[in-house]
């Protein structure tokens, strides 16, 4: 890059509905690097945005739920493909606001991308996996099926900022479901740039929507909002987990609770982040002439 | 408002003889395998058809249920937990078949203490009760092959508390699996109906259960809280209403305890132009006066197409004409007796909104007992989306008819609801069947029946009716650690 040019910074906003705004309250909060240094003035998402974006979930619940499993299988796995082709700008994005080395941020970007890749293969046997016929004692054809559990509000990891997000984002979108996310407080600009990615991979709009800002007052309002059906607590703020969790017994909703400590991402993940998101329906049908 | 409506048979009484139930003038709690007196003060268990008190029943106080955990601890920890899975499989089989050997006097005791009428105590909940046992012993030692990943664990101690409507039933779908996948437990049954549950402890001793392995601690709501809140329970599993669930998954926040909910529902039973009408009209009766409308995932809402809608009200109400209100324990009666006065005042209540709002009640002719507690099944017509009756949870037998002009409206409909626990379909149409199942948010959908239950088929709710599923593999999940449990 020649040194006399000016650079073109990038204004760091929210992802909603398949847009880019800025937080309707205005607010911003400076975003700098693990050594201090300043990097962005992030959109500070406030309780409009976060409602904003579970009317825009909701309302792409059925859109996106209602592909083809086939279907979410390539667009998943279209992110994985547009991911790649940004490599180095996420390697940069990681790099500075985990304060990682330039090998390990790679490593971070590389495992981010093959999880999408790993979760995108799933979306077509979480039925076979996960359903089945049952044989009841009677004249009945009778099944059972997982089904996406609805609007899943995601308390992203705060430290992995990148690898972290896709591990939880990913499995709830695998199942069918969408999403409302808080990002990482403090490391909040790698999930800006997956935005970017999202807005361009076929994912309709409002099935992510990403807020920027703080999990301590999101938190809140997600977990009692009435229209969210679950919730995940991975990156709530310590000691605020169980109040969380009490406010989201108001809808019963369902709950992945906090872990002890942010977990090894880079671990294979099983089914355990789809399996709390997803419903399983059983119909009987009778057998006769 | 009634109608007459002629029965067209006379019948001979024809009751079942309640000799070979024995009932004790009052009973203790069964704990590490021994019945000992309660610490609380005891309560009277009463049948619901004649008011008589049945027994007095003891109520299990905090250091009662401290006692109980404890065992369950010991029982988990010493011997349960490192038995031979084949070994527990054994013992649930031992169980399965006691309960079969002894399914009359399980029948009658369900009757007497419920209210339900013998013919399904004898013909739905005891067998199913011993199926759901029989089923779940063949799991105890084929737990690596249920696909939860590998070397799943049990829990710990089981916390389970039970409603009124299913006694032995529920319990069978709380103890079974948590007994198959190595756990121990502390059950709570409900105040109005433990009777079944205290015959299942003798059941226990017959099949030589290790101590500790069952606890029944009998109470009220604060037993309840004491079973589900104790320090030293690893997991949580509760039918019951939603606003008490509520309550259970805030007492459990920030605990390590898993918890499973089985809450209230409000189904919707719909019923397209191209049904056969008679069946779906046997359909609709089984849907709401199934044990009296106490059912959670009863078909309350009857969602009928607006072409048919004249015909199948005619066709119903004749149909529940002929229904026989009455004796529980007499083998042709069909509907039983509410459980308690604090049921019946609710079903009351809330069926005087229907009229208030605006809605049309219609009741058949039928004479009532003079003594214990009974409701008429009763059909609301002309009711809206915003009636109480169509939207709260009634639990008795009270039909609410709303109509629909298209498949989508009729969706539309039927997921306009806080719950999501069950639904009916009924249509000769395969392809509209599951497209319609594919829309509605509920955990069971039933099409052209209704309030079919098995042990091999997982039964649990969306939204908030609960989650966590009972039956089937799926149920094993809510009883297991491990990396996809």
């Amino acid at each position: 890059m020649s040194s006399d040019r000016l650079a073109v910074r990038k204004t760091y906003k929210l992802y909603v509905n398949g847009a880019f705004p800025r937080s309707e309250s205005g607010r911003t909060y400076e975003v700098t690097d693990a050594k201090g240094h300043f990097l962005a003035n992030a959109a500070w998402a406030s309780r409009k945005d976060a409602r904003d974006a579970v009317v825009a979930a909701r309302g792409a619940f059925g859109t996106w739920s209602g592909m083809t499993a086939y279907n979410r299988g390539q667009v998943l796995y279209r992110v994985a493909e547009v991911m790649e082709g940004r490599h180095v700008q996420f390697c940069e994005e990681v790099a500075a606001g985990e304060g990682l080395s330039q090998s390990k941020a790679r490593a971070a970007v590389d495992a981010a991308i093959d999880r999408w890749v790993w979760y995108a293969g799933w979306t077509d046997k979480l039925a076979a996996v996960l359903g089945g016929a049952n044989p009841v004692a009677g004249p009945y054809f009778d099944f059972s099926m997982p089904e996406p559990t609805g609007v899943v509000a995601v308390l992203a990891p705060q430290q992995s900022s990148l690898l972290g997000l896709v591990s939880v984002l990913a499995p709830v979108l695998a199942g069918g479901n969408t999403a409302v996310v808080v990002t990482s407080k403090e490391r909040p600009l790698p999930a800006v740039a997956l935005a970017e990615v999202l807005a361009t991979s076929d994912v309709p709009g409002g099935t992510v929507n990403l807020l920027t800002g703080d999990a301590e007052e999101l938190g809140t309002w997600l977990a009692e909002h009435a229209d969210v059906d679950a919730i995940d607590l991975t990156g709530a703020p310590a000691g605020r987990a169980m109040e969380f969790e009490r406010e989201a017994a108001g809808t019963v909703k369902r709950v992945l609770r906090t872990p002890a400590q942010e977990p090894d991402w880079t671990a294979d993940p099983g089914l355990s982040r789809m399996t709390p998101f997803l419903e399983t329906k059983t119909v009987w049908h009778p057998i006769g002439v | 408002m009634t109608s007459s409506t002629r029965a067209p048979f006379e019948y001979a009484p024809a009751p079942e003889s309640r000799s070979i139930v024995d009932i004790a003038p009052s009973y203790g709690l069964f704990i590490d395998g021994e019945f000992v007196d309660g610490t609380g003060d005891s309560f009277k268990s009463v049948n619901p058809a004649s008011e008589e008190v049945l027994t007095e029943i003891s109520s299990g106080s905090d250091a009662d249920v401290d006692r109980a955990v404890a065992a369950a601890r010991r029982a988990f920890t010493r011997v349960w937990g490192p038995m031979r899975p084949a070994d527990r499989s054994k013992y649930l089989f031992r169980i399965a078949r006691l309960l079969q050997e002894r399914s009359r006097e399980f029948a009658v005791l369900e009757s007497l203490d419920n209210g339900k009428p013998i013919r399904e105590s004898r013909d739905v909940d005891v067998p199913l009760a011993a199926a759901h046992f029989f089923y779940h012993a063949g799991w105890a030692d084929k737990l690596d092959h249920a696909g939860l990943g590998p070397g799943p664990r049990p829990l710990g101690v089981a916390a389970q508390v039970i409603p009124w409507n299913f006694p032995l039933l529920m319990l069978a779908w709380k103890v079974a699996p948590a007994l198959a996948t190595g756990n121990t437990v502390v059950l709570k049954p409900a105040e109005t109906t433990p009777l079944t549950a205290l015959l299942f402890a003798e059941v226990c001793r017959q099949a030589d259960l290790p101590p500790g392995v069952v606890n029944i601690v009998t109470g009220a709501g604060d037993t309840g809280r004491a079973v589900v809140e104790h320090d030293d329970v690893d997991k949580v599993a509760f039918t019951g209403s939603t606003e008490v669930g509520k309550q259970i998954a805030r007492a459990v926040a920030g605990t390590r305890k898993k918890l499973t909910l089985e809450l209230g529902g409000k189904a919707a039973n719909i019923v397209f132009d191209d049904a056969p009408i008679d069946q779906a009209v046997e359909g609709i009766v089984q849907g709401i006066f199934f044990n009296q409308g106490h059912v959670c995932c009863a078909g309350s809402r009857l969602l009928v197409q607006e072409s048919i809608h004249d015909e199948v009200i005619a066709s119903l109400q004749r149909r529940i004409g002929t229904l026989r209100v009455g004796d529980p324990l007499d083998k042709n009666t069909d509907i039983g007796a509410i459980n308690s006065a604090e049921q019946l005042a609710r079903i009351r209540e809330l069926s005087d909104y229907g009229e208030a709002e605006g809605a049309t009640r219609w009741q058949p002719a039928c004479d009532l007992p003079d003594r214990g507690f009974w409701f008429p099944p009763t059909v609301f017509t002309g009711v809206s989306p915003a009636h109480r009756i169509a939207r709260d949870e009634v639990f008795g037998p009270v039909l609410s008819v709303l109509t629909f002009r298209t498949p989508d409206e009729a969706v539309a409909k039927a997921n306009n609801t806080t719950y999501g626990l069950s639904a009916g379909i009924w249509s000769e149409k395969g392809s509209r069947i599951l497209k319609i199942a594919n829309q509605l948010r509920a955990g069971v959908v039933w099409a052209n029946t209704f309030n079919k239950f098995d042990p091999t088929s997982p039964f649990g709710g969306y939204k908030q009716s609960g989650y966590g599923r009972e039956g089937g593999r799926h149920g094993l999940a809510a009883y297991l650690k491990g990396n996809d449990a």
